[in-house]
């Protein structure tokens, strides 16, 4: 982390220019957010797959988690990497391309073409940093909703996601119950837990305690907090993983050498590891759309939108559910999405709960988890037999 | 835990499901209760148009519930049932569990308090061949049936008939239908009285409702 600490022209590029499809709204156009500002003008940034049917009943969105952005099953353009989910979404996966018509958009505040504190879609063109309006993730939904009705769709034949991702679907579900068939939060939970919050303040402390920070303004004056935002990632980064996995994959392996160095070298493979996480994040992402997003999840409460009683904000529900969890995710541990369950079993919906045992885990939504695979097909599967969409004949197949 | 006494193998002559199959409305809302790998819940769904739904106590079943597309969730008849309110379901079917529950009678409470009827079955303990066994040999029974020895089962509560029966009193549970099946899950085609079928049937099958 010796670079120039300019802004790489990439992220640049995305924040401002995606290569993706946009929907640009104009300043009559504005988003109601939860914190009362109007956002406006303000654009989405998304990505489409496959095809949209004459009846458009086989659309499914995908949300995508914390860090993620819309390049689902494309060459991420930032990172040059595969799509975050071409284990789950392509020809013949579970969220079978050549069969449904799959959306998936950069969520509002992040930094990959949706309007974010670093999208220069603001007044007079410049990046709006801090003065972009903390967004929840309702306000997520709502953009998203937009997006949807952009496309002529009423309603989605399901909603998927994991993580963020997951509390997406769950706001989608309960804000707009007619308009979701089915719907897949995978790793969630209702709410983001007080460890989960003090994880993320971890985060945003490390960033704002970067001198190259400064207080939010880093990209007027055209640096960036680096070491501040790769703290945060090696941070967070433990959280997605789990003891055993770490254990499996480093144990105690010294790193390029057999012995310590007696000083603060990454003498261990896991610290390079976490170094090596921290240094590529932050040439992937912007440090304010980090503030933002973590700040959204810490403020996630679905049940206190309802009184409290999570059951209400499903109250009379038709969607169908498939909830899954995984055994070694303490993150977003199996004991939350139990809570989404039984409180799904209270409002008398239609529910099937899937705990899958793997040692990867709270990053297992996003691996190639086989048991998460035969899970989602067999659960789109009966869903689409319920929506009456015909199966795909090997003929048509590409 | 669903057909817990059930060894290996047997499962594929499950006539006993059949026969609480035939006892579904078709069309109605069920809940399986330890559903195990969901073959009742299919019977249900693709023979009777049922919105069938199940709780499974082994992850394993449960996965592979939902890779066939039925809605099942990971649950205990001891514990998860408490989250379902009154009146959800049509029916609500222990099928061969309820000797493996932790409390039977509060399993029994809350399905017919989430279901307008229950629909339990269970291996009889009464049945002759056990008495004979505990009678002659002085040893805790394993027939073909029920294959566990006492000290592996699941089953930690067993019943005869007449229990049962007495149990539905207690509870004021009014009983609907009742069947006795014999050893490959036909049903014993005569009424009878209860010690009778006390005697005879290997299995049960009892349709309940609230008085």
């Amino acid at each position: 982390m010796t670079r120039s600490h300019a802004t790489p022209a990439p992220v640049r590029n995305e924040a401002d220019e995606p290569s993706s499809e946009v929907l640009r709204f104009d300043a009559t156009q504005g988003l109601e957010l939860d914190c009362g500002v109007v956002l406006a003008p303000w654009r989405i940034a998304y990505q489409t797959y496959g095809t949209l049917n004459a009846d458009r009943s086989n659309a499914i969105l995908l949300c995508h988690a914390l860090t993620g952005d819309q390049h689902v099953a494309n060459v991420n353009p930032v990172t040059g990497r595969p799509g975050w989910w071409e284990t789950m979404v392509g020809p013949g996966k579970p969220y079978d391309t050549d069969r449904f018509f799959v959306i998936c958009a950069n969520v509002l505040g992040s930094c990959l073409g949706t309007s974010g504190p670093a999208s220069r879609d603001g007044e007079g063109g410049k990046a709006r940093g801090l003065e972009f309006p903390v967004v929840t993730v309702r306000d997520m939904v709502r953009a998203q909703a937009r997006l949807v009705d952009h496309l002529g769709i009423e309603t989605l034949f399901c909603v998927a996601g994991g993580s963020m991702g997951g509390m997406q679907v769950l706001q989608w579900a309960a804000s707009y119950p007619e308009r979701v068939f089915s719907a897949m939060p995978i790793a969630a939970a209702a709410k983001h837990s007080a460890q989960n919050i003090a994880f993320h303040e971890v985060g945003r402390q490390a960033v704002m305690a970067d001198p190259e920070w400064h207080a939010g303004r880093y990209l007027e004056l055209g640096t960036r907090p680096e070491k501040g935002l790769a703290v945060a990632r090696m941070a967070a980064h433990i959280t997605y993983l789990s003891q055993p996995a770490l254990h499996r994959k480093f144990g105690r392996n010294f790193q390029d050498r057999t012995a310590p160095t007696f000083s603060f070298d990454a003498d261990f493979e896991v610290e390079s590891y976490l170094r090596y996480q921290g240094r590529s994040f932050v040439e992937r992402f912007d440090a304010n759309s980090y503030l933002y997003l973590t700040r959204s999840m810490d403020y996630f409460d679905l049940a206190a939108d309802y009184d409290g009683v999570l059951a209400k904000a499903f109250k009379g529900t038709k969607t169908r559910f498939c909830v899954v969890s995984f055994t070694s995710d303490w993150l977003f541990p199996t004991s939350d999405s139990r809570a989404i369950v039984h409180a799904l079993n209270a409002a008398g919906g239609s529910v099937s709960f899937v705990e899958i045992e793997t040692d990867k885990g709270h990053d297992a939504f996003l691996l190639d988890v086989p048991e998460l695979l035969e899970t989602t097909r067999g659960f789109i599967d009966a869903a689409a037999r319920a929506r009456g969409l015909a199966p795909v004949k090997k003929a048509d197949r590409a | 835990m669903s057909a817990a006494f059930l060894s290996d193998g047997q499962s594929a002559a499950r006539v006993d499901l059949l026969q609480v199959a035939e006892m579904v409305e078709p069309g109605s809302r069920v809940l399986d209760v330890g559903c195990g790998d969901g073959s009742l819940l299919r019977l249900l769904a693709e023979g009777r148009g049922v919105d069938a739904r199940g709780m499974e106590l082994s992850q394993a079943g449960v996965n592979e519930c939902v890779a066939k597309g039925l809605s099942v969730i990971q649950g205990d008849a001891d514990t998860d049932l408490a989250y379902y309110p009154d009146g959800a379901f049509d029916y609500v079917i222990l099928s061969q569990t309820l000797q493996a529950t932790r409390q039977p009678r509060v399993v029994v409470e809350h399905m017919l308090r989430i279901g307008r009827r229950a629909i339990v079955s269970f291996p009889n303990f009464g049945h002759w061949r056990i008495r004979l066994q505990i009678l002659f040999s002085g040893r805790m029974p394993v027939t073909q049936n029920l294959s566990y020895s006492w000290y592996e089962t699941p089953n930690i509560h067993f019943c005869t008939i007449a229990d049962f029966v007495a149990l539905c009193g207690e509870m004021d549970a009014k009983i609907e239908r009742s069947t006795a099946l014999d050893r490959f899950g036909h049903p014993v085609r005569f009424a009878m009285p209860w010690s009778f079928w006390n005697l005879f049937g290997e299995q049960a099958v009892f349709v309940l409702s609230r008085k």
